[in-house]
Protein backbone atom coordinates (compact mmCIF):
# COMPACT_ATOMS: atom_id res chain seq x y z
CA UNK A 1 0.00 0.00 0.00
CA UNK A 2 1.54 3.32 -0.85
CA UNK A 3 0.85 6.57 0.78
CA UNK A 4 -0.10 9.47 -1.62
CA UNK A 5 -0.56 13.00 0.00
CA UNK A 6 -0.07 16.73 -0.13
CA UNK A 7 2.56 18.19 2.26
CA UNK A 8 2.27 20.42 4.43
CA UNK A 9 5.70 21.58 5.75
CA UNK A 10 7.04 22.38 9.30
CA UNK A 11 10.67 23.65 10.76
CA UNK A 12 12.64 21.55 13.61
CA UNK A 13 11.57 21.30 17.41
CA UNK A 14 7.87 21.24 16.91
CA UNK A 15 6.96 20.78 20.15
CA UNK A 16 3.15 19.25 21.53
CA UNK A 17 1.72 23.08 22.75
CA UNK A 18 2.77 23.87 18.98
CA UNK A 19 0.78 20.92 17.68
CA UNK A 20 -2.12 20.84 20.53
CA UNK A 21 -2.46 23.61 23.35
CA UNK A 22 -2.71 22.74 26.57
CA UNK A 23 -5.81 25.46 26.77
CA UNK A 24 -7.41 22.54 24.92
CA UNK A 25 -6.81 19.79 26.66
CA UNK A 26 -9.56 20.06 28.90
CA UNK A 27 -11.23 17.43 26.48
CA UNK A 28 -9.70 14.09 24.77
CA UNK A 29 -12.28 14.30 22.05
CA UNK A 30 -10.56 13.47 18.81
CA UNK A 31 -12.97 15.62 16.99
CA UNK A 32 -12.61 18.78 19.43
CA UNK A 33 -8.84 18.83 19.32
CA UNK A 34 -8.58 18.46 15.49
CA UNK A 35 -10.16 21.63 15.61
CA UNK A 36 -6.69 23.02 16.66
CA UNK A 37 -4.48 20.68 15.41
CA UNK A 38 -0.56 22.95 15.16
CA UNK A 39 -2.76 26.13 15.62
CA UNK A 40 0.39 27.52 17.56
CA UNK A 41 2.25 26.72 14.81
CA UNK A 42 -0.07 27.61 12.14
CA UNK A 43 -3.39 29.49 13.13
CA UNK A 44 -4.70 28.94 9.68
CA UNK A 45 -3.41 24.86 9.78
CA UNK A 46 -6.88 23.65 11.23
CA UNK A 47 -9.57 25.16 8.31
CA UNK A 48 -6.64 24.29 5.58
CA UNK A 49 -6.10 20.88 6.28
CA UNK A 50 -7.83 18.48 3.96
CA UNK A 51 -7.99 14.19 4.56
CA UNK A 52 -5.22 12.89 3.31
CA UNK A 53 -2.62 15.37 3.75
CA UNK A 54 0.83 15.05 5.08
CA UNK A 55 2.79 16.74 7.42
CA UNK A 56 6.94 17.17 7.05
CA UNK A 57 8.59 18.34 9.52
CA UNK A 58 12.44 19.02 10.68
CA UNK A 59 14.18 17.45 13.23
CA UNK A 60 12.84 16.30 16.72
CA UNK A 61 9.00 16.81 15.99
CA UNK A 62 6.78 16.33 18.87
CA UNK A 63 8.80 17.35 21.58
CA UNK A 64 8.09 18.50 24.63
CA UNK A 65 4.89 16.84 26.93
CA UNK A 66 3.56 13.22 26.81
CA UNK A 67 0.20 14.20 25.21
CA UNK A 68 -1.36 11.59 23.33
CA UNK A 69 -3.73 14.74 22.46
CA UNK A 70 -0.95 15.14 20.09
CA UNK A 71 -1.18 12.42 17.47
CA UNK A 72 -4.54 12.22 18.01
CA UNK A 73 -5.67 15.86 16.71
CA UNK A 74 -3.39 14.99 14.02
CA UNK A 75 -4.79 11.64 13.16
CA UNK A 76 -8.36 12.91 13.54
CA UNK A 77 -7.31 15.95 11.13
CA UNK A 78 -7.15 13.39 8.51
CA UNK A 79 -3.47 13.79 8.42
CA UNK A 80 -2.52 10.35 6.76
CA UNK A 81 1.36 10.06 8.27
CA UNK A 82 4.30 12.35 9.44
CA UNK A 83 7.46 12.23 8.03
CA UNK A 84 10.14 14.32 10.16
CA UNK A 85 14.01 14.58 10.08
CA UNK A 86 13.59 12.70 13.67
CA UNK A 87 10.70 12.58 16.52
CA UNK A 88 11.11 12.93 20.07
CA UNK A 89 10.63 9.57 21.77
CA UNK A 90 7.53 10.20 23.16
CA UNK A 91 5.83 11.14 20.59
CA UNK A 92 7.58 8.46 18.37
CA UNK A 93 5.83 6.07 20.94
CA UNK A 94 2.55 7.18 20.72
CA UNK A 95 2.10 7.44 16.89
CA UNK A 96 2.41 3.95 16.99
CA UNK A 97 0.48 3.20 20.08
CA UNK A 98 -2.66 4.97 18.43
CA UNK A 99 -1.86 4.20 14.83
CA UNK A 100 -0.87 6.96 13.07
CA UNK A 101 2.32 5.92 10.96
CA UNK A 102 5.16 8.33 10.91
CA UNK A 103 8.38 7.83 9.08
CA UNK A 104 12.14 8.91 9.78
CA UNK A 105 13.71 10.82 6.64
CA UNK A 106 16.65 13.05 7.83
CA UNK A 107 16.84 14.05 3.53
CA UNK A 108 13.18 15.30 2.77
CA UNK A 109 12.62 18.37 4.30
CA UNK A 110 15.05 19.74 1.98
CA UNK A 111 13.53 18.14 -1.22
CA UNK A 112 9.84 18.52 -0.71
CA UNK A 113 7.71 21.65 -1.19
CA UNK A 114 4.80 22.52 0.39
CA UNK A 115 1.75 22.07 -1.61
CA UNK A 116 3.33 18.83 -3.43
CA UNK A 117 1.93 15.50 -3.72
CA UNK A 118 4.16 12.60 -2.35
CA UNK A 119 4.03 9.10 -2.63
CA UNK A 120 5.08 7.41 0.13
CA UNK A 121 5.95 3.33 -0.15
CA UNK A 122 6.65 1.92 3.71
CA UNK A 123 6.71 -1.78 2.04
CA UNK A 124 9.86 -0.78 0.27
CA UNK A 125 10.88 1.98 2.60
CA UNK A 126 11.28 5.13 -0.10
CA UNK A 127 9.37 8.50 -0.39
CA UNK A 128 9.03 9.37 -4.14
CA UNK A 129 9.23 13.75 -4.87
CA UNK A 130 10.17 15.74 -8.15
CA UNK A 131 13.64 16.10 -6.52
CA UNK A 132 14.13 11.73 -6.77
CA UNK A 133 13.57 9.03 -4.09
CA UNK A 134 14.54 8.83 -0.72
CA UNK A 135 14.94 6.44 1.43
CA UNK A 136 13.25 6.17 5.45
CA UNK A 137 14.68 4.73 8.29
CA UNK A 138 13.18 1.42 8.79
CA UNK A 139 10.36 0.65 11.23
CA UNK A 140 11.78 -0.76 14.07
CA UNK A 141 10.35 -4.99 13.92
CA UNK A 142 8.52 -4.51 17.44
CA UNK A 143 6.60 -1.67 16.20
CA UNK A 144 6.05 -3.56 13.03
CA UNK A 145 4.57 -5.94 15.34
CA UNK A 146 2.43 -3.69 17.30
CA UNK A 147 1.07 -2.19 13.75
CA UNK A 148 0.76 -5.89 12.76
CA UNK A 149 -1.56 -6.91 15.91
CA UNK A 150 -3.54 -3.55 15.56
CA UNK A 151 -2.03 -1.03 17.62
CA UNK A 152 -1.06 -1.52 21.43
CA UNK A 153 -4.57 -2.12 22.88
CA UNK A 154 -5.17 -5.11 20.87
CA UNK A 155 -1.43 -6.28 21.12
CA UNK A 156 -2.08 -6.13 25.08
CA UNK A 157 -5.67 -7.66 24.85
CA UNK A 158 -3.21 -11.33 22.96
CA UNK A 159 -0.68 -10.90 25.91
CA UNK A 160 -3.42 -11.25 28.80
CA UNK A 161 -5.43 -13.93 26.81
CA UNK A 162 -1.90 -15.94 26.42
CA UNK A 163 -1.60 -15.17 29.75
CA UNK A 164 -4.69 -16.68 30.88
CA UNK A 165 -4.36 -19.82 28.84
CA UNK A 166 -0.87 -20.28 30.60
CA UNK A 167 -2.62 -19.98 34.19
CA UNK A 168 -0.94 -17.30 35.65
CA UNK B 1 26.61 -1.74 33.33
CA UNK B 2 25.17 1.95 34.07
CA UNK B 3 22.87 2.68 36.93
CA UNK B 4 19.71 2.32 33.91
CA UNK B 5 20.95 -0.38 32.38
CA UNK B 6 21.59 -2.10 35.82
CA UNK B 7 18.20 -1.27 37.09
CA UNK B 8 16.35 -2.28 33.61
CA UNK B 9 18.20 -5.58 34.08
CA UNK B 10 17.05 -6.10 37.26
CA UNK B 11 13.14 -6.13 35.91
CA UNK B 12 13.46 -7.17 32.82
CA UNK B 13 10.94 -9.87 31.82
CA UNK B 14 11.58 -13.74 30.57
CA UNK B 15 10.73 -16.68 31.10
CA UNK B 16 13.23 -19.13 32.13
CA UNK B 17 14.86 -16.96 34.77
CA UNK B 18 16.37 -13.29 35.62
CA UNK B 19 18.53 -12.00 32.99
CA UNK B 20 21.55 -10.12 34.07
CA UNK B 21 22.54 -8.17 31.74
CA UNK B 22 21.20 -5.38 29.02
CA UNK B 23 22.85 -3.66 26.64
CA UNK B 24 21.59 -0.08 24.81
CA UNK B 25 19.58 -0.37 21.65
CA UNK B 26 18.26 -3.65 22.99
CA UNK B 27 14.09 -3.61 23.50
CA UNK B 28 13.51 -5.25 26.73
CA UNK B 29 9.89 -6.05 28.82
CA UNK B 30 10.28 -5.25 31.94
CA UNK B 31 8.16 -5.01 35.46
CA UNK B 32 6.82 -1.76 36.76
CA UNK B 33 6.96 -0.91 40.09
CA UNK B 34 5.05 2.46 39.55
CA UNK B 35 2.40 4.10 37.27
CA UNK B 36 1.09 7.23 36.70
CA UNK B 37 -1.03 9.83 35.42
CA UNK B 38 -3.23 13.32 35.93
CA UNK B 39 -6.29 14.70 34.73
CA UNK B 40 -5.36 15.55 31.19
CA UNK B 41 -3.89 11.93 30.42
CA UNK B 42 -5.69 10.21 32.73
CA UNK B 43 -9.02 10.09 30.75
CA UNK B 44 -7.72 8.70 27.98
CA UNK B 45 -5.19 5.92 29.56
CA UNK B 46 -9.16 5.03 31.59
CA UNK B 47 -10.76 4.46 28.39
CA UNK B 48 -7.77 3.11 26.78
CA UNK B 49 -7.70 0.40 29.60
CA UNK B 50 -11.42 -0.19 29.69
CA UNK B 51 -10.90 -1.55 25.57
CA UNK B 52 -8.30 -4.10 26.95
CA UNK B 53 -10.77 -4.96 28.85
CA UNK B 54 -9.25 -6.34 31.96
CA UNK B 55 -10.59 -7.10 35.02
CA UNK B 56 -8.38 -5.38 37.33
CA UNK B 57 -5.44 -3.29 37.55
CA UNK B 58 -1.88 -5.69 38.23
CA UNK B 59 -1.43 -4.07 41.62
CA UNK B 60 -3.93 -1.64 43.50
CA UNK B 61 -0.70 -0.13 45.37
CA UNK B 62 1.15 0.65 42.67
CA UNK B 63 -1.27 2.57 40.23
CA UNK B 64 -2.47 6.61 41.55
CA UNK B 65 -3.66 9.19 39.24
CA UNK B 66 -3.12 12.47 40.44
CA UNK B 67 -5.74 15.77 39.11
CA UNK B 68 -3.03 18.06 39.35
CA UNK B 69 -3.26 20.32 35.32
CA UNK B 70 -6.62 21.92 35.71
CA UNK B 71 -7.47 21.59 39.09
CA UNK B 72 -8.84 22.62 41.50
CA UNK B 73 -11.47 21.74 38.47
CA UNK B 74 -11.15 25.15 36.15
CA UNK B 75 -14.08 24.80 34.04
CA UNK B 76 -17.22 22.05 33.39
CA UNK B 77 -15.01 19.83 31.18
CA UNK B 78 -11.97 19.67 33.48
CA UNK B 79 -14.09 18.66 36.34
CA UNK B 80 -15.70 15.45 34.11
CA UNK B 81 -11.86 15.01 33.38
CA UNK B 82 -10.82 14.85 37.16
CA UNK B 83 -14.30 12.92 38.52
CA UNK B 84 -13.42 10.17 35.44
CA UNK B 85 -9.60 9.48 37.89
CA UNK B 86 -11.88 9.97 41.00
CA UNK B 87 -14.65 7.24 39.48
CA UNK B 88 -11.90 5.13 38.19
CA UNK B 89 -9.83 5.09 41.42
CA UNK B 90 -13.23 4.62 43.78
CA UNK B 91 -14.41 1.45 41.24
CA UNK B 92 -11.05 -0.20 41.04
CA UNK B 93 -10.23 0.46 44.56
CA UNK B 94 -7.17 1.98 44.10
CA UNK B 95 -4.89 2.17 47.47
CA UNK B 96 -3.84 5.82 46.47
CA UNK B 97 -5.87 8.74 45.20
CA UNK B 98 -5.70 12.47 45.94
CA UNK B 99 -8.59 14.81 46.03
CA UNK B 100 -7.85 18.45 45.85
CA UNK B 101 -7.13 19.17 49.58
CA UNK B 102 -4.86 16.62 49.60
CA UNK B 103 -3.07 16.72 45.91
CA UNK B 104 -0.06 18.31 44.89
CA UNK B 105 1.97 18.96 41.59
CA UNK B 106 2.30 15.28 41.01
CA UNK B 107 5.91 14.78 40.74
CA UNK B 108 6.41 16.69 43.87
CA UNK B 109 4.25 14.70 45.52
CA UNK B 110 5.13 11.33 44.73
CA UNK B 111 8.53 11.60 45.82
CA UNK B 112 6.85 13.32 48.79
CA UNK B 113 4.48 10.44 49.93
CA UNK B 114 7.37 7.60 49.48
CA UNK B 115 5.32 5.79 46.54
CA UNK B 116 8.40 6.69 44.03
CA UNK B 117 11.79 4.98 45.45
CA UNK B 118 15.62 4.30 44.49
CA UNK B 119 15.83 1.21 42.07
CA UNK B 120 12.13 1.24 40.51
CA UNK B 121 11.22 1.51 37.23
CA UNK B 122 8.67 3.80 36.92
CA UNK B 123 6.00 5.49 34.23
CA UNK B 124 4.03 8.33 34.14
CA UNK B 125 1.54 10.02 31.20
CA UNK B 126 3.70 13.05 32.15
CA UNK B 127 6.76 14.12 29.89
CA UNK B 128 8.28 15.10 33.39
CA UNK B 129 8.08 11.61 34.91
CA UNK B 130 11.82 11.68 34.60
CA UNK B 131 12.11 13.44 37.94
CA UNK B 132 12.21 10.42 40.08
CA UNK B 133 15.84 9.40 38.53
CA UNK B 134 17.03 12.20 41.06
CA UNK B 135 16.13 9.09 44.18
CA UNK B 136 18.09 6.61 41.71
CA UNK B 137 14.90 5.40 39.32
CA UNK B 138 14.69 4.83 36.31
CA UNK B 139 11.42 6.37 35.43
CA UNK B 140 9.95 8.28 32.51
CA UNK B 141 7.41 9.48 30.69
CA UNK B 142 4.80 7.66 28.04
CA UNK B 143 1.76 8.35 26.58
CA UNK B 144 -1.76 7.34 27.89
CA UNK B 145 -2.24 4.06 26.24
CA UNK B 146 0.98 3.11 27.58
CA UNK B 147 -0.11 3.56 31.28
CA UNK B 148 -3.47 1.61 29.88
CA UNK B 149 -1.20 -1.37 29.10
CA UNK B 150 1.19 -1.16 32.01
CA UNK B 151 -1.78 -0.66 34.53
CA UNK B 152 -3.14 -3.79 33.07
CA UNK B 153 -0.24 -6.32 32.89
CA UNK B 154 2.33 -4.53 35.05
CA UNK B 155 4.50 -4.46 32.57
CA UNK B 156 6.16 -2.25 29.78
CA UNK B 157 8.12 -2.68 26.41
CA UNK B 158 11.21 -0.17 26.62
CA UNK B 159 14.25 -0.02 24.06
CA UNK B 160 17.41 0.19 26.45
CA UNK B 161 18.85 3.66 26.33
CA UNK B 162 22.07 5.00 25.94
CA UNK B 163 23.25 6.47 28.69
CA UNK B 164 25.05 9.92 28.78
CA UNK B 165 27.30 11.32 31.61
CA UNK B 166 27.41 14.76 32.67
CA UNK B 167 30.05 15.98 35.18
CA UNK B 168 29.82 19.04 37.41
CA UNK B 169 32.87 19.14 39.11
CA UNK B 170 33.88 21.90 41.99
CA UNK B 171 31.98 21.81 45.61
CA UNK B 172 31.03 25.48 45.68
CA UNK B 173 28.35 27.16 43.34
CA UNK B 174 28.09 30.73 42.95
CA UNK B 175 25.70 32.49 45.11
CA UNK B 176 22.00 31.71 44.76
CA UNK B 177 23.14 29.50 41.90
CA UNK B 178 21.34 25.98 41.81
CA UNK B 179 19.86 23.15 40.53
CA UNK B 180 17.75 25.21 37.59
CA UNK B 181 21.13 27.04 36.40
CA UNK B 182 23.07 23.53 36.33
CA UNK B 183 20.34 21.89 34.27
CA UNK B 184 19.50 24.97 31.80
CA UNK B 185 23.32 25.85 31.08
CA UNK B 186 23.27 21.75 30.36
CA UNK B 187 20.34 22.35 28.06
CA UNK B 188 22.10 25.50 26.68
CA UNK B 189 24.93 23.26 26.13
CA UNK B 190 23.72 20.19 24.26
CA UNK B 191 19.98 21.40 22.82
CA UNK B 192 16.53 20.40 22.95
CA UNK B 193 17.58 17.21 21.52
CA UNK B 194 20.88 16.65 22.47
CA UNK B 195 20.08 14.08 24.65
CA UNK B 196 17.37 12.22 22.46
CA UNK B 197 16.46 8.58 23.42
CA UNK B 198 19.32 8.62 25.96
CA UNK B 199 19.32 8.44 29.75
CA UNK B 200 21.03 11.47 31.15
CA UNK B 201 23.29 10.78 34.65
CA UNK B 202 24.63 13.71 36.44
CA UNK B 203 27.31 13.14 38.89
CA UNK B 204 30.55 14.92 40.28
CA UNK B 205 31.24 16.97 43.11
CA UNK B 206 28.79 19.58 43.00
CA UNK B 207 25.91 16.76 42.41
CA UNK B 208 27.08 15.16 45.57
CA UNK B 209 26.93 18.18 47.47
CA UNK B 210 23.09 18.87 46.06
CA UNK B 211 20.49 18.69 47.99
CA UNK B 212 17.64 16.45 46.83
CA UNK B 213 15.55 19.16 45.86
CA UNK B 214 17.94 20.79 43.54
CA UNK B 215 18.36 17.02 42.10
CA UNK B 216 14.86 16.54 41.63
CA UNK B 217 14.85 19.77 39.75
CA UNK B 218 17.73 18.94 37.72
CA UNK B 219 15.96 15.34 36.90
CA UNK B 220 13.10 17.16 36.03
CA UNK B 221 14.00 18.87 33.10
CA UNK B 222 15.82 15.62 31.19
CA UNK B 223 13.19 15.77 28.91
CA UNK B 224 13.96 19.24 27.92
CA UNK B 225 16.86 17.93 26.42
CA UNK B 226 14.85 14.65 25.00
CA UNK B 227 16.34 12.92 27.23
CA UNK B 228 14.68 8.97 28.07
CA UNK B 229 15.38 9.88 31.67
CA UNK B 230 18.04 11.83 34.07
CA UNK B 231 19.53 10.21 37.16
CA UNK B 232 21.56 10.30 39.89
CA UNK B 233 23.58 7.54 41.43
CA UNK B 234 21.68 7.61 45.16
CA UNK B 235 24.05 8.18 48.07
CA UNK B 236 23.62 9.30 51.79
CA UNK B 237 21.10 12.54 50.63
CA UNK B 238 19.33 9.66 48.95
CA UNK B 239 19.14 7.58 51.69
CA UNK B 240 18.15 10.54 54.45
CA UNK B 241 15.30 11.56 51.91
CA UNK B 242 13.90 7.84 51.28
CA UNK B 243 13.87 7.02 55.16
CA UNK B 244 10.46 7.63 56.77
CA UNK B 245 9.08 7.88 53.63
CA UNK B 246 9.33 4.90 51.81
CA UNK B 247 6.10 2.87 51.66
CA UNK B 248 7.76 -0.41 50.63
CA UNK B 249 11.30 -1.54 49.71
CA UNK B 250 13.63 0.08 47.74
CA UNK B 251 17.06 -0.88 46.43
CA UNK B 252 20.60 1.02 45.38
CA UNK B 253 21.95 0.41 42.20
CA UNK B 254 25.57 2.00 41.24
CA UNK B 255 27.13 2.24 37.72
CA UNK B 256 30.14 0.29 37.33
CA UNK B 257 33.40 1.96 36.75
CA UNK B 258 33.54 0.75 33.49
CA UNK B 259 30.32 1.06 32.29
CA UNK B 260 30.21 2.72 28.54
CA UNK B 261 28.82 5.80 28.47
CA UNK B 262 28.02 7.35 24.13
CA UNK B 263 29.28 10.70 25.45
CA UNK B 264 30.70 12.50 28.57
CA UNK B 265 30.51 15.73 29.51
CA UNK B 266 32.21 18.16 31.86
CA UNK B 267 31.19 21.22 33.42
CA UNK B 268 33.33 23.12 36.09
CA UNK B 269 29.98 23.81 38.65
CA UNK B 270 31.75 27.00 40.23
CA UNK B 271 31.57 29.17 37.01
CA UNK B 272 27.70 28.10 36.05
CA UNK B 273 26.39 31.44 36.39
CA UNK B 274 22.50 31.80 37.16
CA UNK B 275 20.80 31.36 34.25
CA UNK B 276 17.50 32.19 32.24
CA UNK B 277 16.34 30.51 29.48
CA UNK B 278 14.93 32.78 26.74
CA UNK B 279 11.70 32.14 24.24
CA UNK B 280 11.17 29.87 22.86
CA UNK B 281 13.51 26.33 24.07
CA UNK B 282 14.33 25.97 27.31
CA UNK B 283 18.35 25.35 25.08
CA UNK B 284 17.82 29.58 24.27
CA UNK B 285 20.00 29.98 27.89
CA UNK B 286 21.93 33.51 28.47
CA UNK B 287 23.35 34.12 31.77
CA UNK B 288 20.94 36.20 33.97
CA UNK B 289 23.06 39.32 34.32
CA UNK B 290 22.92 40.10 30.31
CA UNK B 291 18.99 40.24 30.04
CA UNK B 292 18.45 43.66 32.43
CA UNK B 293 16.68 45.39 29.70
CA UNK B 294 14.13 42.47 29.12
CA UNK B 295 10.47 44.10 31.73
CA UNK B 296 8.11 41.62 32.43
CA UNK B 297 4.32 41.61 33.20
CA UNK B 298 4.18 38.27 35.57
CA UNK B 299 6.30 35.84 37.48
CA UNK B 300 5.55 32.20 38.78
CA UNK B 301 6.87 30.17 41.80
CA UNK B 302 6.58 27.04 41.71
CA UNK B 303 5.93 23.62 39.31
CA UNK B 304 7.14 19.83 39.52
CA UNK B 305 10.40 21.69 38.86
CA UNK B 306 10.72 24.55 41.23
CA UNK B 307 7.73 24.29 43.41
CA UNK B 308 9.24 22.84 46.93
CA UNK B 309 9.81 24.22 50.15
CA UNK B 310 13.58 25.07 49.45
CA UNK B 311 12.32 26.34 46.62
CA UNK B 312 9.78 28.80 48.05
CA UNK B 313 12.46 29.72 50.96
CA UNK B 314 14.84 30.78 48.53
CA UNK B 315 12.00 33.67 46.80
CA UNK B 316 11.15 34.03 50.43
CA UNK B 317 14.50 34.99 51.24
CA UNK B 318 14.51 37.67 48.62
CA UNK B 319 10.48 39.10 48.69
CA UNK B 320 11.52 39.43 52.65
CA UNK B 321 10.68 43.17 53.56
CA UNK B 322 10.30 44.04 49.55
CA UNK B 323 7.55 44.44 47.13
CA UNK B 324 6.95 43.25 44.46
CA UNK B 325 6.97 45.63 41.35
CA UNK B 326 3.69 47.76 40.75
CA UNK B 327 3.88 46.28 36.66
CA UNK B 328 4.05 42.81 38.08
CA UNK B 329 1.88 39.80 39.42
CA UNK B 330 3.47 37.38 41.28
CA UNK B 331 2.11 34.02 41.53
CA UNK B 332 3.91 31.93 44.15
CA UNK B 333 2.55 28.34 44.08
CA UNK B 334 3.68 25.98 46.67
CA UNK B 335 3.27 22.20 44.44
CA UNK B 336 2.08 20.25 47.61
CA UNK B 337 -0.45 20.59 50.58
CA UNK B 338 2.55 19.61 52.75
CA UNK B 339 4.90 21.97 51.35
CA UNK B 340 1.66 24.78 51.62
CA UNK B 341 1.06 24.11 54.58
CA UNK B 342 4.99 24.14 56.14
CA UNK B 343 5.62 27.43 54.06
CA UNK B 344 2.59 28.82 55.93
CA UNK B 345 4.36 27.69 59.36
CA UNK B 346 7.89 29.24 58.58
CA UNK B 347 5.96 32.53 58.05
CA UNK B 348 6.78 32.27 53.91
CA UNK B 349 3.16 32.71 52.36
CA UNK B 350 2.93 35.85 55.19
CA UNK B 351 6.09 37.34 53.59
CA UNK B 352 4.90 36.41 49.51
CA UNK B 353 1.52 38.12 50.71
CA UNK B 354 3.24 41.08 52.40
CA UNK B 355 5.13 41.62 49.39
CA UNK B 356 2.12 41.63 47.19
CA UNK B 357 2.62 38.30 45.79
CA UNK B 358 -0.75 36.02 45.06
CA UNK B 359 -0.65 32.65 46.95
CA UNK B 360 -2.19 29.89 45.17
CA UNK B 361 -3.26 26.47 45.68
CA UNK B 362 -1.56 23.17 44.87
CA UNK B 363 -1.70 22.99 40.88
CA UNK B 364 0.50 22.89 37.83
CA UNK B 365 -2.36 25.91 36.51
CA UNK B 366 -0.17 28.69 34.68
CA UNK B 367 3.07 26.20 33.80
CA UNK B 368 1.04 24.72 30.59
CA UNK B 369 -1.08 28.09 30.30
CA UNK B 370 -3.85 25.91 32.13
CA UNK B 371 -5.49 28.36 34.23
CA UNK B 372 -4.64 30.71 37.74
CA UNK B 373 -1.98 33.16 35.88
CA UNK B 374 -2.87 33.41 31.77
CA UNK B 375 -0.49 35.67 29.71
CA UNK B 376 -2.49 38.15 27.32
CA UNK B 377 -1.45 39.08 23.74
CA UNK B 378 2.29 40.80 24.04
CA UNK B 379 2.83 40.04 27.80
CA UNK B 380 6.18 38.92 29.11
CA UNK B 381 6.37 35.94 31.95
CA UNK B 382 9.85 34.52 34.03
CA UNK B 383 9.13 31.40 35.75
CA UNK B 384 10.54 28.89 37.46
CA UNK B 385 9.05 25.86 35.58
CA UNK B 386 10.37 23.90 32.54
CA UNK B 387 9.15 24.55 29.29
CA UNK B 388 8.97 28.24 27.49
CA UNK B 389 7.42 26.89 23.93
CA UNK B 390 5.35 29.67 21.93
CA UNK B 391 2.06 30.14 23.67
CA UNK B 392 3.02 27.74 26.55
CA UNK B 393 1.50 30.01 29.56
CA UNK B 394 -1.21 31.70 27.50
CA UNK B 395 -1.32 33.84 24.27
CA UNK B 396 0.73 32.21 21.51
CA UNK B 397 1.94 35.72 21.04
CA UNK B 398 3.23 35.90 24.66
CA UNK B 399 6.74 35.13 26.34
CA UNK B 400 7.95 33.02 28.73
CA UNK B 401 11.45 32.83 30.34
CA UNK B 402 12.99 30.23 32.75
CA UNK B 403 14.94 30.96 35.76
CA UNK B 404 15.34 29.46 39.03
CA UNK B 405 13.62 30.98 42.39
CA UNK B 406 16.29 33.33 43.39
CA UNK B 407 16.09 35.36 39.62
CA UNK B 408 12.36 34.90 39.47
CA UNK B 409 11.91 36.58 43.01
CA UNK B 410 14.80 39.51 42.08
CA UNK B 411 12.96 40.58 38.94
CA UNK B 412 9.29 40.58 40.61
CA UNK B 413 10.63 43.30 42.81
CA UNK B 414 12.96 44.44 39.92
CA UNK B 415 9.94 44.51 36.99
CA UNK B 416 12.45 43.06 34.97
CA UNK B 417 14.92 40.24 34.83
CA UNK B 418 17.51 40.79 37.31
CA UNK B 419 19.75 39.14 39.94
CA UNK B 420 19.57 39.27 43.40
CA UNK B 421 23.23 41.53 43.55
CA UNK B 422 21.09 44.05 42.34
CA UNK B 423 18.69 43.96 45.38
CA UNK B 424 22.42 43.98 47.56
CA UNK B 425 21.84 40.72 48.50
Amino acid sequence: MTIKGRVWKFGDDIDTDAIIPARYLNTSDPVELAKHVMEDADKAFPSKVKKGDVIVGGKNFGCGSSREHAPIAIKAAGVQTVVAKSFARIFFRNAFNIGLPIFECPELPENVSEGEVIQIDPAKGVIRTKKGEFKVKPIPPFMAELIGAGGLVEWTKKKLSARKKAGK
Amino acid sequence: MTITEKILAGHIVKSGGKKKKVSPGELINAKIDFVLANDITAPIAISEFKKIGARDVFDRKRVTFVPDHFAPQKDIKAAEQCRMLKDFSRDYRLAYYYEVGRMGVEHALLPEEGLVLPGDVIIGADSHTCTYGALGAFATGVGSTDVASAMATGELWFKVPESMKFIYHGRKLQKWVGGKDLILHTIGDIGVDGALYRAMEFEGEAISALPMHARLTMCNMAIEAGGKSGIIVPDGVTEKYVKGRAKRGYKFYMSDPKAVYAEIREYDARKIPLTVACPSLPSNTKPAAELSSISIDQVVVGSCTNGRLEDLREAAKIIKGRKVNPNVRMLVIPATQRIYREAMKEGLLDLFVAAEAVVSTPTCGPCLGGHMGILARGERALATTNRNFVGRMGHPESEVYLSGPAVAAASAVLGRIGVPEELGL
